[in-house]
Order: C-alpha cells, then structure tokens, then sequence
C-alpha cells in the first residue's frame, strides 16, 4: 500500500506515520519493530513535507519484516553524504523555530532502519529504501 | 490540564525535554512525558505515535487552538504550567521521574 505525501509545509505531516502504525499494529508486529518502522516514517515524511512538491510512502510488509520507500518530486541533494551528516540541515528557519529540521532526520532512521539506501537526482527528486526486522530483545535497540 | 479525556496514567515511565521533534522521536518511550515550548499541531502528531502519558506545555506559553482541537481528537493529554523547562524537569526528577 501506498500513501500521498504533500510537500510545502509541515502541518500536514504525520499522517502517512500514523496510517503505517495502524497498518503494523493490525498486522500483529511486535511493539519495539512497529515504533522504529513509524520513527524513520514519520522522519522520511517530514523531510518530503518540508523539502519536497510532493511525494509517496510506500510500505510492504512480509512476515515480520518492514519495507518502507519513501519518494518524492522536488529539488534532489546534490551533496548526499553532506545531507547524511548529522546536524546538516538546509530547512527554514521558521521551520527550525518550531523544532523541524534539526539535521537529526536520516540520523534517526539510520539508526531505527535495519537496513538504509538513498538515492537522489537533482532536479528531479528522492527516494529512500528503508527495511526493518525485529531485533532480539536483549540487544540495546538504539532510539 | 487542558485536555486529556483519560487524564494521566498511573505510572509515568520517563520524561524527555526538547523543543526539537526529532530528539524527541529519538528519545522519548511510550508513557513519557515531554516537556516542550513548542504549541503547534505537530506535537500532538508526535505524542500520538509515540503514545506518550501527555506534553506538558512550559513556560506559560498556550497551545494554539488547532492543537488543542487535534489533541481533543486524538485523546492525546496536554497540560500547561507557568514555569520553565527547566524547572519543571528538576521538579519531575526529584520526584522519581527518572
């Protein structure tokens, strides 16, 4: 299944993170592999609403296992491993002041994901391939 | 107490203080509280996914009226307190909130 995002502001973000928690939790995942699913969605979707004209959330799930791709139309990163660096952050600073764009976004879904890709075309747009699978309990899962 | 048709839980699992979302999303568990300076209708949005007790709003500042209105629909409980962020968090910790 897959969810419309729109680009141009933040208010409207969110929605495609909470549609994918009530897709997971239907799907009977486990609560800590349902949180860092909805975590980097929400983050991939504040960075489409924030940077992008529009884009898409798709989400796959398999068994216990997440897919999430996140595509948009919009301006692109031309510098990815810039973009990728913590604190790094091209957003507004009106969007800054209501605490977006702190440059903590694919920090966060690096860290939630199991497994990351981006890749990006200037002019043209985003997409981020995000997959996730539980992780044993005894290990500290990070956020 | 501004909404909270559930009031607040029992228990409170943690706190987290941060005016960022993404430190926020980073950090905070379900039944934390999260004491912030931010009043817009995103703040719901997070409480809401990560299923935290309730935001408490700081500092005096007042929810805008959409946020109030979202959190009304989301069941998500916002309280406000006159003091700082500050000192709000050392009141929390002396009192057990770890």
């Amino acid at each position: 299944m897959s969810y419309p995002v729109l680009g141009g502001g933040f208010f409207l973000a969110g929605r495609a993170a909470a549609e994918t928690k009530r897709r997971l939790r239907e799907a009977g995942l486990a609560a800590e592999l349902v949180r860092r699913v909805v975590v980097a969605t929400y983050e991939a979707e504040m960075n489409i609403c924030i940077h992008a004209v529009s884009g898409r959330i798709h989400l796959r799930v398999e068994n216990d296992r997440v897919k999430v791709v996140a595509t948009d139309r919009g301006a692109g990163i031309a510098d990815i491993a810039q973009a990728l660096r913590p604190g790094f952050s091209t957003a507004s600073e009106k969007a800054r002041q209501l605490g977006f764009g702190a440059g903590m976004g694919f920090a966060n879904m690096q860290r939630c994901a199991d497994s990351f890709r981006i890749t990006s075309e200037v002019g043209c747009g985003t997409t981020v391939t995000m997959e996730f699978w539980p992780r044993p309990q005894t290990e500290e899962t990070g956020p | 107490m501004l909404t909270g048709p559930q009031g607040l839980p029992r228990t409170i699992t943690g706190a987290c203080a941060s005016d960022l979302l993404s430190y926020v999303m980073a950090r905070a568990k379900p039944g934390y509280l999260w004491l912030t300076i931010q009043v817009h209708p995103n703040v719901v949005g997070v409480a809401e996914l990560l299923e935290l007790a309730a935001v408490v709003i700081t500092d005096g500042q007042n929810p805008e009226p959409a946020t109030l209105e979202k959190a009304r629909e989301h069941g998500v409980t916002i309280l406000t307190t006159p003091d700082p962020t500050y000192a709000v968090a050392g009141k929390l910790y002396g009192l057990g909130v770890r």
